[in-house]
């Protein structure tokens, strides 16, 4: 029988099954072994103090940037995970608009091998095109042999309307998710914020909201006719919210994520000229942070994702339209959503954890926490406040837009296949 | 003062301090020695990453009658070819003295992040993108109002019309402009096709028309952007020729003007194009005294945020 390695005491345990208080008992093979109140603390097992303290699921990111191969000075998948692992993630998947971009068996091997010794596990997204090209699709099987469930070009869509459908229709064989970055890039072309009241006053080029719907639009056309399953990466705007809401009602097997940028931050914010703010899809208007709350509210967004984007400083110090897009994510997002959001604390952890882990396929994370589940678990004090100081940031990169703003909710512990990979906030790896 | 970044930073109050003071600079361009020693010991250095010889050495011009040194870094002549940044280019003039920075940039924003990174020396905007170009609109206010009082009018702008005509969206011109001249008191209208229009005039100050004849009959000032020949390859006009017949000021057209109306433009003028000739070397078009004028009003910008308190000396 497995030993019990760990005891995560106090707390109350909040899971997709509902709440209760209660411990629970790890073993050394990342299983949860017991769960329930006032368990006996084995002799040699540690305890993980989580008094007054939320017990949850581990985190999954769906939409992380890792950076690595190619782009080590902004961050690898060591720092990468750690910084997920302090921000209660178990798991993140990685983006492939690397360098070499990952959209063959032996940059996911080159990835995956990465991972398997960082703070969380590492899931790969492969691209859904050769070199993210938008030309000739990918070796989708050979990656999808890997254990690769979602595919994206991320960075930009697919273009060519015609490859998209095909894509859809090869991958449906294959059972895995084609997640889109949608942008149209006719009508975002030169665009470096959004297109509107601070755009034209600021004089910088704009990216219209069109931009994003068009494509939104067109996916859904395209996954109504193929049977495709169509995932759409950080919803920015309430048309294209509308439009994905629209599609769930009429049955379709759509599924879309939001990144707390978009539910906290204006587009107004870009007056400073700092690119800090530059992100792509841009900072959005009032009442686009509005409909992205609403959607996160009502299910029509059914996860947050980070798009956890490090650029280091050099590149954020040049002119707003040629500094890179791309914002910090993984150590303030379940900060964000717990200040900013106003949602039950599990309805929160439904978007945070549960929801993506299943969009991902990754069924070892996402609970429930009872006996024999995996032990994937983040232990998150919901009262406790902090400030946030991009030189304290495990990433390698600084690019943060909260430097200075204080959030409630901050991870104690995180747990990862039985292993306290942060203790005490304080990152084991 | 600090800086001079926007037409915003300086409000009603600090346009009007800066027109005041050009008077006196324009007294002092007339001199048989035009240079006084406001700021003598003074360095002003001329960062421009983005070809404007004629705003370039009309602030340099500017400087000189002041008495500062001056010194210039422009693209090409410089280590922005070897990749330096922006930052370590502000913070090496800094550390070689650099009292003042007249930026111009091609991309919106970089006088912001000069100044964050400029260490104590001021600031001035001398174009940045399609943003803001403060001088040019303190410059064109001044040039209204003498050439007003030169024609026995009322100087001040408070109710007067003005007409700013062409691609609004492209124009630093227009958006400095446009703060100004509402700063004091004036009714602006934008006169363009909307494809040369800002996409978003939330908060903007100003009416928009499409009809250029309708909108000469009645205004008191007519104000040409400038028209860059590759917007009709964006789909953003037909053709130049179109342009010029339904925004062009045409000699025909010209005459739908008041006896007293101004016509201004920036500079360079595309004559034939939004102008014509002859409208260009009308009497009460006074587009070289928008660049005579310009000398003095840089000079009280650079006094305001270099010398303030000084001596005019004589």
């Amino acid at each position: 029988m497995a030993e019990g390695r760990l005891v995560v005491r106090g707390g109350t345990l909040v899971d997709e099954t509902g709440e209760r208080t209660g411990d629970l008992l790890l073993g050394d093979e990342g299983t949860i072994l017991a769960a329930g109140e006032d368990l006996d603390v084995p002799a040699g097992a540690t305890v993980l103090d989580a008094g007054g303290c939320i017990v949850a699921p581990g985190l999954v990111d769906l939409h992380t940037h890792l950076r690595q191969p190619g782009n080590e000075e902004a961050e690898t998948v060591e720092t990468g995970c750690r910084a997920a692992a302090l921000g209660g993630y178990t798991a993140v998947v990685a983006m492939p608009n690397t360098d070499p971009p990952i959209d063959c068996a032996a940059v996911v091997r080159e990835v995956l091998d990465l991972g398997a010794t960082a703070a969380c596990e590492v899931a790969v997204a492969g691209a859904i095109t050769k070199g993210r090209r938008g030309e000739q699709l990918a070796p989708l099987g050979e990656m999808a042999d890997l254990g690769v469930r979602l595919f994206t070009d991320d960075g930009a869509g697919v273009q060519d309307n015609r490859l998209m459908r095909r894509a859809l229709e090869y991958a449906s064989a294959l059972g895995v998710t084609l997640a889109q970055h949608c942008e149209d890039e006719a009508l975002a072309a030169g665009g470096h914020m959004h297109e509107g009241e601070w755009s034209s006053r600021l004089g910088i080029p704009g990216v219209p909201s069109d931009a994003e719907e068009l494509m939104v639009l067109r996916d859904i056309a395209l996954a109504r006719r193929t049977g495709g399953r169509v995932h759409f990466l950080h919803l920015s705007t309430a048309g294209a919210i509308e439009a994905v809401r629209a599609a769930k009602a009429a049955g379709l097997t759509v599924t879309a994520e939001a990144a707390p940028h978009h539910f906290t931050l204006s587009h107004a914010l870009v007056a400073s000229y700092d690119p800090l703010y530059k992100v792509n899809p841009p900072l959005r208007t009032d009442d686009d942070i509005t409909a992205v709350k609403a959607g996160l509210a009502d299910g029509t967004i059914d996860a947050i994702a980070t798009d956890h984007a490090p650029h280091p400083p050099e590149a954020k110090e040049a002119p707003f339209d040629q500094a890179p897009p791309g914002m910090l994510g993984l150590e303030t997002a379940l900060a964000l959503a717990l200040t900013e959001l106003d949602l039950p604390v599990r309805d929160v952890l439904g978007l945070l954890s549960w929801r993506p882990a299943r969009i991902a396929g990754l069924h070892r994370h996402g609970g429930p926490l009872t006996e024999g589940a995996p032990a994937n678990v983040c232990v998150i004090d919901p009262a406790a406040t902090w400030t946030v100081d991009p030189a304290a940031l495990a990433s390698r990169s600084r690019n943060t837009p909260y430097a200075g703003r204080t959030l409630t909710g901050r991870v104690r512990h995180t747990v990862l296949h039985g292993e306290a990979v942060v203790v005490d906030g304080e990152a084991q790896r | 003062m600090k800086h001079l970044l926007s037409i915003a930073d300086l409000g009603t109050d600090g346009i009007e301090e800066v027109l005041h003071l050009t008077d006196s600079f324009v007294e002092v361009s007339a001199r048989p020695i035009p240079k006084v020693p406001a700021l003598r010991g003074k360095t002003v250095v001329s960062l421009f990453y983005e070809d404007s010889t004629r705003t370039r050495l009309s602030f340099e011009t500017a400087a000189k009658r002041l008495s500062a040194d001056t010194m210039t870094f422009t693209v090409g002549s410089s280590s922005v070819n070897k990749g330096e940044s922006l930052r370590d280019t502000v913070e090496t003039l800094r550390a070689m003295g650099a009292d003042a920075f007249v930026v111009r940039h091609g991309s919106a924003g970089v006088p912001w992040q000069v100044a964050a990174w400029s260490a104590g020396a001021s600031v001035v905007n001398g174009g940045d993108g399609w943003h803001e170009h403060p001088t040019q609109a303190l410059l064109d206010c001044y040039t209204v109002r003498r050439a007003r009082a030169e024609r026995g009018l009322d100087p001040a702008l408070a109710g007067l019309r003005v007409a700013i005509v062409g691609d609004v969206k492209h124009s630093r011109v227009a958006r400095s402009n446009v703060l100004a001249f509402a700063a004091l008191g004036a009714e602006v209208t934008l006169v363009a096709p909307p494809t040369l229009l800002p996409p978003d005039l939330t908060g903007w100050p100003v009416e928009v028309s499409h009809d250029l004849d309708t909108t000469l009959a009645k205004c008191d000032v007519v104000y040409l952007l400038r028209m860059q020949l590759e917007r009709q390859h964006e789909a953003l006009v037909p053709s130049l020729r179109e342009y010029t017949a339904r925004y062009g000021l045409t000699s025909g057209r010209a005459r739908l003007l008041a006896d007293d109306a101004l016509v201004l433009h920036p500079g360079p003028m595309n004559r034939g194009v939004e102008i014509a000739g002859d409208v260009a070397t009308h009497p009460n078009a006074v587009i070289t005294q928008q660049v005579a004028n310009g000398v003095a009003v840089r000079m009280a910008v650079l006094f305001l945020l270099l010398g303030a308190g000084g001596d005019l000396g004589g």
